[in-house]
């Protein structure tokens, strides 16, 4: 939370304009897919579990709907469905295989983001598909509310009932069980499996539709789309204070570590930095989230300890 | 399966079991393949796989060391490029260096980048996974800026260097043991003898397989840690002089995405992701299948280049789930045996990530 003042702060002194709503939505530019599977991602990491192939289901989606549309027998709404069907699928079939051979997650989402990512090339080897009729291109372009494009509305959407169904539901509540201690989740009753199945199923759906709208802004289709987006995903929810090994993190802190790291790229992208760099600082950043907690409980646990071995009696 | 030969075949240790099952696929997709691809079985074709699989071999290697320990390297891709390009670099300037002073330089950058990780990982008690998502990126950082967006380019080095991975060590009908093939089987082999036989290596494998364990019996944990990543830094260092002798030209974005490689062929070559399991060699032979199976593929007329990662995916899938459902089986048989004809096994269902994802505070 400091850390996001700071950055507010700064960018202030950098450029007058900030504040406007211009900016704001401007700061998303980037960013706008992204974030929709970040709201997912929190709850799969919570839950335990991770889902390295996002990115790539995103990828595979949109070449599913691209295909689809491209053979001119399906009205585009179809291609649209067909590509969010795909996208349920990656995640029904990898969160199958987690759950019924009680696999890593680490492991079966690694082989997903490997795999998918192929399926997308074989689907449309080199090529680009482009050529979707005016409306698909607007969606992703246009805006829908006010001054926001329809990709940030459902994000903030998507947060809400996330937000709601994460530390308000009874789901919620059962995914931070689970995250916490998968077996003492079975054995209170909780249906584990049926969780985590729902979780990456819809974590592929999401994903699906993340990179559905993210071929909308683009106008294309490549077998490339939204490649090594996921480093960045998983970045923004660990930011958020959530626990790599589940059972902690909030929607808030995750909500604010979007807001960080987007302010963070907007920034240096406004000084000019190279988007490596971004990343870079980002990285660092990442690391500190967790080191300074860390060192900052150990330096608190050897002053508590001098304090005591003073006062007891030699 | 006779009653004798499965009582052999018992004996044998589960890492064994998988090694000889890598063997066999790769034989038996050779094979295969060796039936309907023309000019499949040549020397040819020999030579690129070996030469190909080096870079992935190494690193293969590096990611086990690190995995054993119940922890993750995802920066050995970005280490790679660093030791790549800054090798490159110090050679443009010191042509009179050979090949020995550039491997040793690699692998000490390699080892430098290494202990950084170790140190956020052992004494920061920064989960393995967060550090090294962390130093993927802050390792390109670094090279980009030193870089300036240049590339070292092949005209520049010394003339040693692009000849390096043809170098013959040994040549039969054809068939050559290329010079950098043997080095990394020599890796791999020091690496396996060290792991099994000195208290280090045992130690690095307790830690791994039940880190609570292993700390009430005072086994140094911080300190086997930290050599495992500087060890795996110094691998990726070699493995980017590797890269370096076969790209010639570096630039800053050398060694991108190289770790999922890594991962992959240490998972499909038994190297359990919880730790505690599996070999430096099972992830060797990880890797030449890999290797073998996309360069196969290939050749394949019918199969479209396109279908690479997508079987890969495939592969890996199929890895682990033999390997766990091996895993299983063998507990419950030693179970079974230690414990009398009806013991159950009492296995943990909590295969999430907590358990994978490593290096965490014990004491929480």
């Amino acid at each position: 939370m400091v850390v996001l003042a700071i950055t507010i702060v700064i960018n202030v002194l950098l450029s007058p304009f900030y504040f406007g709503v211009d900016n704001f939505i401007n700061l998303f530019w980037l960013s706008n897919e992204k974030i929709i599977v970040v709201v997912i991602m929190t709850f799969v990491i919570i839950s335990g579990e991770i889902d390295l192939s996002v990115a790539s289901v995103m990828g595979f989606s949109a070449a599913v709907m691209a295909t689809v549309h491209q053979t001119g027998s399906f009205p585009l709404v179809v291609a649209i469905l067909a590509g969010l069907g795909a996208g349920a699928i990656a995640g029904l079939l990898q969160g199958w295989v987690i759950t019924r051979f009680a696999l890593p997650s680490l492991v079966v989402t690694l082989a997903g983001l490997i795999g998918f990512r192929g399926a997308a090339r074989v689907i449309l080897e080199d090529e680009s598909v482009g050529d979707f009729p005016a409306w698909f291109d607007a969606m992703g372009q246009q805006t829908l509310l006010g001054p926001l494009p329809v990709a940030l509305v459902i994000f903030f959407v998507g947060l809400a009932l996330a937000w709601i169904t994460l530390e308000r539901g009874a789901f919620g509540r059962k995914v931070y069980v689970i995250g916490n201690n998968a077996d003492v989740a079975r054995f209170s009753g909780v249906a584990v499996d049926s969780v985590k199945l729902r979780l990456f199923v819809t974590s592929g759906l999401v994903a699906g539709l993340a990179g559905i709208l993210f071929a909308a802004r683009l106008g294309s289709v490549r077998g490339s789309l939204a490649e090594f987006f996921e480093l960045d995903i998983i970045t923004m929810v660990l930011l958020g204070g959530v626990s790599i090994f589940g059972g902690s993190g909030t929607m808030f802190g995750v909500a604010l570590a979007v807001f960080t790291v987007l302010n963070i790229r907007n920034g240096l992208g406004l000084a000019n930095v190279d988007g490596i760099i971004q990343t870079g600082v980002i990285g660092v950043l990442l690391i500190a989230s967790v080191l300074l907690p860390n060192l900052a409980r150990r330096l608190g646990q050897v002053s508590a300890r001098r304090r005591a071995t003073a006062q007891a009696p030699p | 399966m006779t009653s004798a030969t499965a009582r052999r075949f018992r004996r044998l240790s589960p890492d064994r079991v998988k090694e000889l099952i890598l063997l066999g696929i790769i034989v038996g997709s050779v094979v295969v393949f060796g039936s309907f691809v023309d000019g499949y079985l040549s020397g040819r074709f020999f030579n690129r796989v070996t030469t190909s699989v080096v870079i992935v071999a190494i690193l293969a290697a590096a990611q086990a060391l690190v995995i054993f320990s119940r922890n993750i390297d995802l920066s050995v891709g970005s280490t790679v490029g660093v030791s790549a390009y800054l090798t490159a670099d110090f050679l443009t300037a010191n042509t009179w260096a050979n090949p020995v002073v550039a491997m040793i330089i690699a692998m000490a950058v390699g080892a430098v980048l290494g202990s950084l990780n170790g140190l956020l990982v052992a004494y920061g008690r920064v989960p393995a996974i967060i550090v090294t998502l962390g130093t993927l990126a802050i390792f390109r950082t670094l090279i980009s800026l030193y870089s300036g967006g240049a590339n070292v380019l092949a005209g520049d080095l010394p003339d040693w260097v692009l000849g390096f991975n043809n170098l013959t060590v040994l040549s039969i009908a054809g068939f050559d043991l290329r010079l950098v093939f043997v080095i990394a089987v020599a890796v791999v082999v020091i690496l396996q003898w060290a792991l099994r036989r000195l208290r280090v290596g045992r130690r690095l494998y307790a830690i791994g397989s039940n880190p609570e364990a292993a700390r009430q019996a005072g086994l140094a944990a911080p300190r086997l840690i930290m050599v495992s990543f500087v060890g795996a830094g110094a691998l990726a260092g070699l493995a980017g002089f590797m890269f370096m002798v076969r790209a010639g030209t570096i630039s800053a974005t050398a060694g991108s995405g190289l770790e999922l490689e890594s991962v992959a062929a240490a998972v499909v070559g038994g190297v359990s992701i919880f730790g505690g399991s599996g070999t430096m060699f099972g992830a060797f032979l990880g890797a030449i299948l890999i290797d073998t199976l996309e360069l196969s593929l290939v050749r394949v007329p019918e199969v479209s280049e396109f279908w690479r990662d997508a079987a890969l995916g495939i592969l890996i899938l199929l890895a682990v789930i033999l390997d766990a459902t091996l895993q299983r089986r063998f507990t419950r048989r030693l179970t079974r045996e230690v414990r009398g004809p009806d013991a159950t096994d009492q296995q943990s269902s909590d295969r999430s990530l907590s358990s994978v994802v490593g290096g965490g505070p014990v004491d929480e």
